[in-house]
């Protein structure tokens, strides 16, 4: 197994409190990594700091390594540009987001802001990502109609296919199916697995079913701590640490 | 004490004083949503019936291709044309101004600066839409045309050019607050949407932020097109009162609200043709603005349908 990334000694503040504390973790290359954890523990801080999202508001603080391999590059380092970061890292969000547009504009949207302007080649991309997103028989000819008439469902797909585009190194998922009904969750999660062929994956659930299903690692986070990084079938069968425990059992959270 | 738990009859004093109340309500909306129509149709009403005669006396011919515009002359020329041409020049060149510094504005405003900026900036931007036109007016013709005059100097002292320029100055505040409020409804899931997509702050104001207000924006610009075809005091004070049949911006022309300021201040007779002049200039404006705004309502709902 390769290492993607490797998060060291991050540490997080909004303001005045602090959220991340010497969190620590690896992220393998082609293999889904889930963070799971009570709310308010820091899952979403952490994923942001993945694509340097924080850097778009003040007042927030943060220090420690997020080296991405095999250049071993720390994307937190004040020296890189956070939008070359945003370049090769992509993110999905909560709620699914697609751009007031058409379906083909949304997907062509990271192609044009790198500057591409070849239509074959952003035609074959745009075909290329719409599959590997499952999304492709359902829109091919409709693709010049608006996203937002799409389903839930279909938007979070169309933004996974958005964010598919560009091929980034990493994907961030920040709970991408909680907004969703089951039957599209279900989807979502299978595509998700599905896609691990083609890309890292850092996913952040509530759900605990998907995280086992899905993901090859776990980890999980208590008030701003890594309390422990496992493979998911160790984690969820023989936790080590008496917090996983309580956690994955329902006792807390 | 109990909440009502029974329906009551509709007999019931109870329910008839509430079905009272709310047809009164219902009525008195009725007649204050009623009277603003009233008044839009009272001065139409009052345009075509003082307008009409007008087109008894002079054939539509005539009122369209005559090359001249001289109602109060000896042999009078009625080509409304000249009037239109003044308006319509005078018009682009506030547009030419006001619609990409307005937009900028809006921008600025809305995506790149912080609170503490922005309620300095805006106050002050709004404060042009606060002085008065006839300030303007002056400000044009006794600033801004010298000035024009030294890097252009076949400049006439009353001239197009610096009537427009300062009209679209004056009209900046109506396209920047309308776009600027549009853009900051823009949710900010779109933007985080943008810019995790490797855009920068540029790109997603323009390829995000803009096309998704647009809506809003495109009633700030119709709103700011309205404004400059019915400015009055900036044109008739630094353009001129000479209508002609030209689009050139360095000669002095006439538009249509300058003509009818110029006409109702001298005394004409009621009721003869010269008079009526008034009322038929008044119809055209009043058509040009409202096909302005029929346009940019089509246009609204198209992108509407198209990107809800
Ligand atoms: N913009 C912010 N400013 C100040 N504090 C914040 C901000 N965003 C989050 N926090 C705080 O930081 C802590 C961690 O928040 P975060 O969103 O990372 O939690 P989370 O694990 O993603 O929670 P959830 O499962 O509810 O999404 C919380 O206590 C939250 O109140
Ligand atoms: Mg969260």
């Amino acid at each position: 197994m390769v290492k993607k990334a490797e998060v060291i000694n991050l540490n997080f503040s909004y303001t005045d409190k602090k959220v991340l504390n010497s969190v620590s973790l690896p992220i393998y290359e082609n293999r889904i990594t889930a963070l799971i954890g009570p709310s308010g523990c820091g899952k979403t801080t952490l994923l942001r700091c993945f694509n340097r999202m924080h850097d778009l508001y003040g007042s927030v603080k943060y220090d420690g390594q997020i080296n991405l391999f095999p250049d071993q590059l720390n994307i937190l380092s004040k020296e890189i540009d956070p939008i070359e970061v945003r370049m090769k890292i992509g993110m999905v969000f909560q709620k699914p987001n697609p751009f007031p547009k058409s379906i083909y504009e949304n997907i062509a949207y990271g192609l044009r802001v790198r500057g591409v302007k070849k239509k074959s080649f952003i035609d074959e991309k745009i075909e290329d990502s719409l599959k590997k997103a499952g999304l492709w028989k359902e829109v091919e000819d409709r693709l010049h109609t608006s996203a937002t008439a799409l389903s839930g469902g279909q938007q979070q797909r169309l933004c996974i296919a958005r964010a598919l585009a560009t091929e980034p190194d990493i994907l961030l998922l920040d709970e991408p199916t909680s907004a969703l009904d089951p039957i599209s969750t279900a989807h979502i999660e299978e595509l998700v697995t599905e896609l691990k062929n083609a890309v890292t994956i850092v996913m952040v659930t509530h759900n605990l079913h998907q995280a086992a299903r899905t993901a090859d690692f776990t980890s999980f986070m208590y008030l701003g701590k890594m309390i422990e990084f496992g493979e998911s079938s160790q984690i969820f069968t023989n936790p080590k640490e008496q917090k996983t425990e309580n956690y994955i059992t329902g006792r807390f959270g | 004490m109990a909440i009502q738990s029974e329906f009551s009859t509709p007999q019931s004093m109870k329910r008839r004083w509430r079905n009272f109340k709310e047809s009164f309500i219902h009525l008195l909306l009725l007649v204050c949503a009623g009277s603003s129509v009233l008044v839009t149709f009272g001065v139409i009403y009052t345009l075509v019936s003082e307008a009409m005669p007008f087109f008894l006396e002079v054939p539509i011919k005539n009122f369209l291709f005559d090359t001249e515009w001289t109602p109060l002359f000896e042999n009078p020329q009625y080509g409304i044309m000249n009037l239109i041409s003044g308006t319509l020049l005078t018009t682009v060149i506030a547009l030419i101004i006001a619609i990409p510094l307005g937009t900028v504005a809006a921008v600025f405003l809305s995506e790149y600066c912080s609170n503490q900026v922005r309620e300095f900036f805006k106050p002050l931007l709004e404060l042009l839409a606060a002085v008065p036109t006839v300030v303007y007016g002056y400000f044009a013709l006794l600033f801004v045309t010298p000035i024009l005059q030294k890097i252009i100097p076949s400049l006439e002292s009353f001239n197009a050019l610096s009537a427009g320029i300062v009209m679209g100055i004056m009209i900046i505040p109506y396209v920047s607050s309308l776009s600027e409020d549009s853009m900051r409804a823009v949710p900010l899931y779109l933007r985080e949407g943008s810019l995790a997509m490797g855009a920068s702050k540029l790109q997603t104001s323009f390829k995000v932020i803009v096309p998704a207000a647009f809506s809003g924006i495109a009633s700030a610009y119709v709103l700011g097109i309205s404004r400059a075809l019915g400015e009055t005091m900036v044109v008739a004070i630094a353009a001129g009162l000479q209508a002609r049949l030209s689009l050139n911006p360095l000669q002095s022309t006439q538009t249509l609200t300058a003509y009818i300021v110029q006409v109702s201040m001298g005394d004409l007779p009621q009721g003869s043709i010269g008079y009526r002049t008034i009322y038929v200039s008044g119809l055209v404006l009043l058509l040009f603005t409202l096909s302005f705004n029929l346009i940019g309502q089509s246009i609204r709902a198209r992108m509407e349908k198209k990107y809800k």
